[in-house]
């Protein structure tokens, strides 16, 4: 109530004293958890150093109810903001509305993680700016690790061999209601994101490769599901069909589970002061398929890009480059703990000293696997929503993981009958 | 049975003069002039929204640049390319949608209905603290659905939710149940969700009926020495049937429309997906106006058909009734 407020009375105070050469800018800026605090600090900056306005638009906190406000904003053709942070599977739907920031950004994003850069072009040219980077994270108990003498899982075999015994012990432990393992298994954009792990991570593609084609239906990405539907109700409970990123933190950090899939959002969560598990948790990369597997966290965050529809198009490009330039991704990372994109950044003492895990998520950045947004642009949604939901058929066993595919493949022909564009 | 009364004169007084007079005419026109402005009004708030998504179901429109679209006939509804078919009536999804929708409307209609006339019937009994009841039993009715729909989405949590816990401790199950998430469950605990909600809607419309029932045919009944089981279905279930089908009517065309539980229980979730749901999917989630815009206008058709046959079942078995 009180940041209500408190934007109410900036805003005021800003639109009173914008003078007349300086324009207002409007950003739209997730609220959720500190995030609004950091933007807001981040675009005083920008404001006081050029002299021009910056209004924060709230927007939901929900990424899919947010995607549609912006293709609603966009599609009438509105100019009400200027900067819209967006996720990274959103460039190629919203591509059509953005500005193209090739030639002020082609120097700044050599400097960027590569997949972060890649999410933000649409054929070749960039349509946005990286802000700040989310990778699929696994999460543990070091505490039931040592107690059970058991090694970080490398593989998934590993984690389903563990999460077994220290259920089953935990349980014994009069703990009735112990779980080995939760994840996000909802059927939404989030199932997409952990399904998407398991089968890169047994080497089984990314559903549709760069070129296009529709690579869904292959042995291993079968191999991958039966392994996660032989979890369900045996180290994962099965309320976790329905369970969101926050659902799953529940469990874990209530103590009722060994290992958890998230966000890097969780670890200051888990570490809080008011958490049951604070000091007891550690994080890993997401285990690999098989000994030939690889170590697969499915690519998150967000990016910063202007509208073309912004009456200030030229101020707010200089907004977002300052956004998501060295010194304010580093004042970020400092203060909110968000993931820089830029490389270099990684090895930057400061942020060391205030995030002692962030070298070794620059190792998971780095091998980060993309949804294939961009290639399959408008039809994005689509694709992503045939996808979770034949992976929710196979984990809910209502289908076997090798006909689900079978089904998959011929569904996704259909979306993409001539073509993806 | 007031449309009734209302029309018999009218018949009478044409034939016997044979034509309409200047007054009648006067008057019709005096009628149209009255009722202009609400046609007008309907036919720019119900109307034009209405054809212009008909008209879109004819179209590839999409929500990213709506003012580009081309005409495509029947595409959206059903389509041959290569052999294949395409189009919404070809979509197993959309059937079951349909399927999931007309299920619910049945199954939670019926229950609020029977709960309904029990709770109207004791709140109509006299006992102290009436008054009281009356307003306490409508809460749930007042809470927007949004949030108690996810209230119930916590209380119905298969580790922390406090159904579960209540349900163990007493004894009654062995294992947390996954309401919402088990494919089996999830569309019933969405009816009892909206049993919970509703039924305070369905008690008070049948609450005002029962007020209006004159007492000396009660009287009568009890002088007589008739069992009040047999008052309820002889004397109290005909008189209180228009109402009763009126409440039917309203709350199954809500039903039939029902989106916001179900999206905050299950989300986008096949297994539990109604019509709203499918159409909200299609035209926001993948921007397809054209589609969505079909799937809108059967919509339309399908509930503006099963109410018709609600409202024909219920007048025939009025007009079957001796009395």
């Amino acid at each position: 109530m009180s940041r209500l407020i408190a934007s109410f009375t900036l805003a005021a105070g800003l639109l009173a004293s914008a003078s007349v050469s300086a324009v207002e800018i409007s950003i739209s800026c997730s609220a959720l958890g500190k995030e609004y605090e950091i933007c807001k600090q981040g675009v005083d900056a920008w404001a006081q150093k050029t002299g021009n306005t910056v209004k924060i638009v709230s927007t939901p906190n929900s990424a899919t109810e947010r995607l549609a406000l912006y293709q609603q904003l966009l599609a009438a053709g509105a100019g009400d903001i200027d900067v819209f942070q967006i996720d990274v599977v959103w460039t190629g739907i919203l591509a059509d509305h953005l500005v193209d920031l090739t030639a002020k950004g082609q120097g700044e994003i050599g400097g960027h993680l590569p997949a972060m850069a890649e999410t933000s072009r649409v054929n070749g040219k960039l349509m946005a700016m990286p802000w700040f980077a989310d990778a699929g994270l696994l999460y543990y108990r070091q505490d039931l690790l040592d107690k059970y003498k058991r090694p970080v899982p490398q593989t998934w075999a590993d984690l389903t061999e563990t999460a077994r015994i220290i259920q089953e012990g935990e349980r014994k432990d009069d703990k009735g209601d112990f779980w080995g393992y939760v994840w996000q298994g909802r059927a939404y954009e989030g199932l997409t994101t952990v399904a998407l792990e398991w089968i890169a991570s047994y080497n089984g593609g990314t559903i549709v490769d760069e070129k296009g084609e529709i690579t869904v239906e292959n042995p291993k990405a079968a191999e991958a599901l039966k392994t996660a539907a032989g979890w369900v109700g045996t180290i994962t409970p099965e309320g976790v069909l329905n369970y969101t990123e926050e659902e799953a933190r529940g469990v874990f950090q209530a103590g009722n589970a060994a290992f958890m899939r998230n966000w890097p959002y969780a670890w200051a969560l888990a570490q809080g002061a008011d958490s049951t598990i604070k000091g007891k948790v550690g994080i890993a990369p997401l285990p690999k398929g098989g000994a030939d597997g690889r170590h697969a966290g499915t690519l998150g965050g967000q990016l910063l890009a202007v509208s073309k529809y912004s009456k200030n198009a030229e101020a707010a490009t200089d907004l977002v480059m300052y956004l998501t330039g060295e010194a304010e991704q580093k004042r970020r990372a400092v203060e909110g703990s968000f993931n820089p994109t830029i490389v270099s950044l990684y090895s930057d003492t400061d942020i060391a000293k205030a995030n002692p895990f962030i070298g070794d998520l620059a190792d998971v950045f780095s091998n980060a696997v993309a949804r294939p947004a961009t290639v399959t642009g408008q039809n994005y949604n689509k694709v992503s929503t045939e996808f979770f939901n034949a992976i929710h058929q196979v984990l809910s066993k209502r289908s076997q993981p090798e006909q689900a595919l079978n089904r998959l493949d011929r569904d996704l022909k259909r979306i993409k009958r001539n073509g993806w564009q | 049975m007031s449309s009734a009364v209302a029309s018999a004169p009218s018949p009478a007084r044409e034939t016997a003069q044979g034509g309409r007079s200047s007054l009648t005419r006067s008057r019709i026109r005096a009628a149209w002039i009255f009722i202009a402005p609400t046609l007008i009004v309907l036919a720019l708030i119900a109307g034009w929204p209405l054809a212009r998504t008909i008209w879109f179901s004819f179209t590839d429109a999409s929500l990213n640049n709506l003012a580009d679209y081309e005409f495509i006939g029947f595409e959206n509804y059903v389509a041959n390319y290569d052999g294949e078919w395409f189009g919404l009536l070809t979509d197993p999804d959309w059937w079951h949608s349909v399927w999931n929708t007309v299920w619910f409307t049945a199954v939670s209609v019926s229950i609020e209905t029977v709960l309904g006339i029990i709770v109207a019937l004791i709140l109509n009994a006299s006992f102290p603290g009436r008054g009281i009841m009356r307003a306490v039993i409508l809460i749930p009715w007042a809470i927007p659905t949004v949030v108690s729909a996810k209230m119930w989405n916590w209380m119905l949590h298969d580790q922390f939710g406090v159904i579960n816990d209540m349900l163990l401790r007493l004894g009654l199950i062995a294992a947390p149940i996954t309401w919402t998430a088990n494919p089996d469950t999830a569309l019933w605990t969405v009816v009892m969700v909206d049993v919970w909600k509703t039924t305070p809607f369905m008690a008070l419309l049948i609450l005002a009926a029962l007020q209006m029932l004159p007492g000396d045919i009660y009287e009568a009944a009890k002088v007589d020495g008739v069992h009040p089981v047999k008052v309820f279905f002889r004397v109290t279930l005909p008189l209180i049937k228009p109402a009763l089908i009126v409440a039917v009517i309203f709350r199954a065309l809500d039903a039939l429309r029902v989106f916001d539980l179900i999206y905050v229980l299950t989300a986008n979730s096949r297994d539990t997906a109604s019509m709203s749901v499918y159409a909200r999917q299609q035209l926001v989630d993948f921007q397809e106006v054209g589609l969505g815009s079909a799937a809108s206008t059967l919509i339309f058709l399908i509930i503006a058909l099963l109410i018709v046959i609600t409202m024909a079942a219920g007048r025939v078995r009025l007009s079957g009734d001796p009395r």
